[in-house]
């Protein structure tokens, strides 16, 4: 079944490429397969195990946690909500590559294997690559350049690390690189240090944190606002994912070795973030940049290691992919009307699109944690998680709320408020650009008060990971 | 009383007909009439070459795998045998490519008299009959039984002899470009040249190395190595040596000549020789290094390792500064043969080891390139093949077949999942630190974060940039060259997505043997 879920996009994707007869449709028909595959997968998954590359110790090996199931949901429901947010200005190759990008995606948030794992990790790139390149501002070639010598430089660095769990591997006896199997090799402190050094370079690349963040401003400004969201929701999930399910899954050690300096890092992204985030002008670069903050409470929630941070921290990667995605598409319903990112270009719309700018708030107070939105609840709990590590951290990490509600506040205060300047009559949101925001901002309301399902699901995850770290220490 | 020695002809034939189609090549182009010399050609060689495979896979299944044969002069071991198999596939695809007259006005990518002076009246003569060289083809297999000699030869003679007759032909190939004549023939010269010191230095240490042991036998020479161990002879002996066969592959710093030669020589002929030439000559390198030498290995691998990662970090600087694809491919070339040698540094193990690496690497690596030259001589301008990197901006746009199945090759060749050189990158650095090589694996993934660059700056421009005025246009080729092409492509995607039956094969094969 797993298989499944996986191959649907991926023949969605040469199908659409190949055919000459309305091809979104058809990509949009794939994308709600995959949807249907994914909410079938949530109740009957077997996990599959076939040997691939047998000298290697290389398996098709698929698998679904709780915590793997938060992250498949968030992107087979993304995907075709996109293509519909996308259907003006993108031709068929767009819609051919997003959904291989959701095929190589679902891939690794269910491989049960590293080398698979690394196979599609790398291999999201290729699409990306395309989309941010053949969409977008004027200098996304050279965002598109950028965007990749990050991801693949970061990419070559895990291999290293996957190299490495090959020669601890074979030495023990004959080459796995099964997840289940690489958690129970007995690698020496030195080499799991470095093997933690090179995943953590290469996570932190891809979701991103302090100080290999500086493609991602670039990126969302040039690329339009679907391919962000693709990119920002859920391929730079597979970075925290990664943290969670490979660093403190696999060399758990060595991750309580270095979150001094993890949490540091952390810090400074939340920080560093949001002040950015505020003296943005490009409506998109702030987005881009608010993710920098929350990137780095999430990569602080799991590096707190408690129950609290590693439920919260999950939590945090569902509603931010809702909350931002949502944030991108009106953001990008609104550049559509006024043919421009700048904030300052913006004035007084409130009264021109309150429909806009009411779900412009809402998605925004989101992001900012205003309690009864989703966003709330696991920051509450990463915050808890950064008082438990030290009092000195939760106090930093708190004023990312603060910083939160300025940036969105002033920001909407900018665009929405004051008196209108209208050159020329600016709409509403039409039907098809409601359909797509309604279902994200009830999303947002609903796990807003009724988080239970989320961390039901998350919580059986964390409870043996918590276990070997603190046995561990 | 002198006994001849006995010679396994059951698992030598391959290699022996190679050889005699290149001499029916030069009886029939002494006698054939000019007008049926190149159907004739053509259709010897690859006859002998699909001959030459089927024969070496016959011995590859065989069981007579691993016996020496001639006095020990030639070992037929898996590794050898599949490189020498190796060779004759991409032998078959420069066969095709060689014989492809489409592209330019109905005449090859060869001079139509070499002989002629550039510029001369008499050049102008050969082009207008429309002369040709039909010798290229007879010269080729010269060179392919060269190299299938290189990959089995268990003594120094025989390596001295493999490796010139498989030299001589290629500098006179090199030389031989219709176009940009004079580019061409200052290549040649200078590969000759090069080649020629080169041969000089190695034939040096050779002899230093028999002085050392006594005997031309590779085995013989580890079993004396082992025993006495090293000597400033012996390893006088490597080094020089090393620098013949570093000469061969395009290690810095003996790889001047490299990007000259690729960009010089018909396109053709550098698809073919880039891969079969690298093929050929890390066989060999393997094959002595891991059995003459294998007892001396902790004082030639630190050498060889720092000869890698210069040959890395240059390689992959350089070619980000060029212009020109051809050189640009050229440099990565370089890039490349430090990847292998890298893979060089691990072990010889049961499973998968170094040999397996390396030997993997190039199977990846001998497709792609054969690949994306062929596709660089489709694409091509009023003045013949357009090389300048900015005139191929928006193909992607315009031809996107050809530029996504240029993008595959780049790809792979940048060792990204699901192509071949994912897995060959893979192996040869796997090999190299499970060895405990961990400084020069750490320099390798440095490089190949370079290397990157400028493959997907080359996708960049076909695919993100507009066309310029004076845009390259993609000629269409005649179908050999579109069957190259296409199983190229399709070998580079195979070799990533199931690499596992060609890996099986690798460790079944086993180690170098003397």
């Amino acid at each position: 079944m797993l298989t499944i879920l996986v191959l649907v996009p991926f023949a969605g994707a040469l199908i659409t490429a190949v055919m000459p007869a309305r091809p979104k449709a058809w990509a949009f028909g794939f994308a709600l397969a995959t949807l249907i595959a994914g909410i079938v997968t949530m109740f009957t998954a077997p996990d599959t195990d076939l040997v691939w590359i047998e000298p290697l110790g290389v398996h098709w090996a698929l698998e679904m946690d709780g915590f793997g199931k938060l992250m498949v949901m968030l992107t087979v429901v993304l995907v075709p909500l996109v293509m519909v947010a996308a259907v003006k200005d993108h031709d068929k190759r767009w819609y051919a590559w997003a959904l291989a990008l959701e095929a190589f995606a679902l891939l690794t948030f269910t491989a049960g294997d590293l080398f698979l794992f690394y196979i599609a990790f790398e291999a999201t790139l290729i699409p990306a690559y395309f989309m941010i390149g053949q969409h977008g501002g004027p200098n996304r070639a050279r965002a598109a350049l950028k965007f990749l010598m990050f991801q693949l430089g970061g990419g070559l660095v895990l291999l290293g690390a996957l190299i490495g769990f090959f020669v601890v591997s074979s030495e023990a006896g004959s080459p796995s690189y099964l997840i289940s199997d690489l958690a129970q090799l007995d690698i020496g402190t030195n080499a799991e240090r470095w093997i933690f050094v090179a995943m953590f370079i290469a996570f932190a690349v891809k979701a991103p944190l302090f100080p290999v963040h500086t493609w991602l401003a670039d990126t969302t400004e040039q690329a339009t606002t679907p391919t962000s969201v693709l990119l920002v929701c859920v391929l730079d999930k597979i970075g925290t994912f990664g943290m969670i399910r490979l660093c403190l899954g696999l060399v758990p050690e060595a991750s309580a070795w270095a979150t001094p300096v993890v949490v540091v890092l952390a810090l400074i992204s939340i920080v560093y973030g949001a002040v950015l985030a505020i003296g943005q002008d490009d409506l998109l670069r702030l987005i881009g940049l608010t993710s920098l903050s929350h990137f780095g409470l999430i990569t602080l929630g799991i590096f707190a290691a408690t129950r609290e941070g590693l439920v919260g921290a999950m939590l945090y990667m569902v509603n931010h992919g809702v909350a931002t995605a949502a944030m991108f598409l009106i953001a990008g319903f609104l550049i559509a009307r006024k043919g421009t990112a700048s904030i300052s270009s913006m004035r007084g719309l409130e009264k021109a699109t309150p429909v806009l700018a009411g779900s412009f708030l809402i998605a925004g107070l989101a992001t900012a944690g205003l309690p009864g939105l989703s966003q709330f609840v696991s920051e509450i709990l990463v915050l808890i998680s950064a008082f438990d590590y030290h009092w000195l951290v939760g106090v930093i990490a708190v004023t990312a709320i603060v910083l939160a509600a300025i940036y969105v506040l002033w920001a909407y205060q900018r665009i929405f408020t004051g008196p209108a300047q209208l050159s020329r009559p600016v709409s509403d949101l039409d039907r098809r650009e409601i359909g797509v925001v309604a279902p994200l901002l009830v999303a947002l309301l609903f796990f807003g008060f009724v988080p239970g399902p989320l961390i039901s699901a998350a919580s059986p995850v964390v409870e043996p990971l918590v276990n070997v770290i603190q046995a561990g220490e | 009383m002198f006994e001849s020695p006995g010679i396994s002809y059951a698992t030598l034939w391959p290699v022996l007909l190679v050889l005699a189609v290149a001499c029916a090549g030069v009886v029939v182009e002494a006698f054939a009439p000019r007008a049926a010399r190149f159907n004739t050609q053509v259709s010897l060689a690859l006859a002998g070459l699909v001959a030459a495979l089927a024969g070496t896979v016959a011995v590859g299944a065989g069981s007579s795998l691993g016996a020496s044969t001639g006095e020990g002069a030639l070992i037929v071991d898996g590794p050898g045998v599949f490189s020498q198999g190796l060779v004759l596939l991409v032998s078959l695809g420069g066969v095709a490519l060689f014989a492809e007259r489409r592209l330019d006005n109905g005449v090859s990518a060869f001079a139509g008299q070499a002989a002629a002076l550039p510029g001369t009246p008499a050049e102008r003569t050969a082009s207008q009959r429309g002369l040709e060289h039909t010798e290229v083809y007879p010269l080729m297999m010269f060179a392919v039984g060269g190299m299938m000699l290189f990959c089995i030869s268990g003594d120094l003679l025989m390596l001295f002899v493999a490796l010139e007759v498989l030299s001589l032909p290629l500098y006179l190939l090199t030389g031989l470009a219709r176009r940009r004549r004079l580019l061409s023939q200052e290549a040649a010269l200078k590969y000759f040249l090069l080649g020629a010191f080169s041969s000089g230095i190695f034939l040096y240490g050779l002899a230093l190395v028999y002085g050392f042991a006594g005997s031309m036998s590779l085995a013989e020479i580890g079993d004396v190595a082992a025993e006495e161990g090293s000597s400033p002879l012996l390893l006088l002996g490597i080094g020089l040596m090393a620098v013949g066969l570093l000469f061969k592959t395009g290690a810095v710093p003996f790889h001047s000549w490299t990007p000259d030669v690729y960009q010089g020589a018909p396109t053709p002929v550098t698809a073919w020789m880039s891969a079969a030439t690298k093929i050929a000559a890390f066989a060999a390198m393997l094959r002595l290094f891991y059995v003459a030498f294998g007892a001396e290995g902790d004082i030639w691998r630190p050498a060889i390792g720092v000869i890698a990662v210069l040959t890395m970090l240059l390689g992959a600087s350089f070619a980000v500064v060029q212009t020109d694809v051809k050189r640009m491919l050229g440099y990565s070339a370089v890039a490349h043969t430090g990847f292998l040698l890298t893979g060089l540094l691990g072990v010889q193990t049961d499973a998968f080891g170094s040999t397996q690496a390396v030997l993997f690497y190039l199977t990846a690596y001998g497709f792609a390139t054969l690949g994306a030259f062929a596709i660089v001589s489709l694409v091509r301008g009023p003045n013949g093949e357009v090389g300048s990197l900015e005139r191929w901006a928006g193909l992607g746009r315009s031809n996107p077949w050809v530029a996504a199945t240029f993008a595959v090759f780049l790809l792979s060749m940048a060792g990204l999942p699901l192509t071949g050189g994912f897995i060959g990158k893979w192996g040869v650095f796997a090999a190299a630190l499970g060895a405990g090589q961990w400084p020069v694996v750490a320099v390798a993934i440095g490089s190949s974060i370079i290397a990157i660059f400028f493959y997907v700056r080359m996708i960049m421009v076909m695919f993100f940039t507009d066309p310029r005025e004076d845009a390259a246009a993609v000629v269409t080729p005649s179908y050999a060259t579109t069957v190259v092409i296409a199983l190229s492509a399709v070998a580079t995607v195979l070799l990533g997505v199931i690499p596992g039956p060609v890996l099986s094969l690798l460790v079944d094969a086993g180690g170098f043997i003397g």
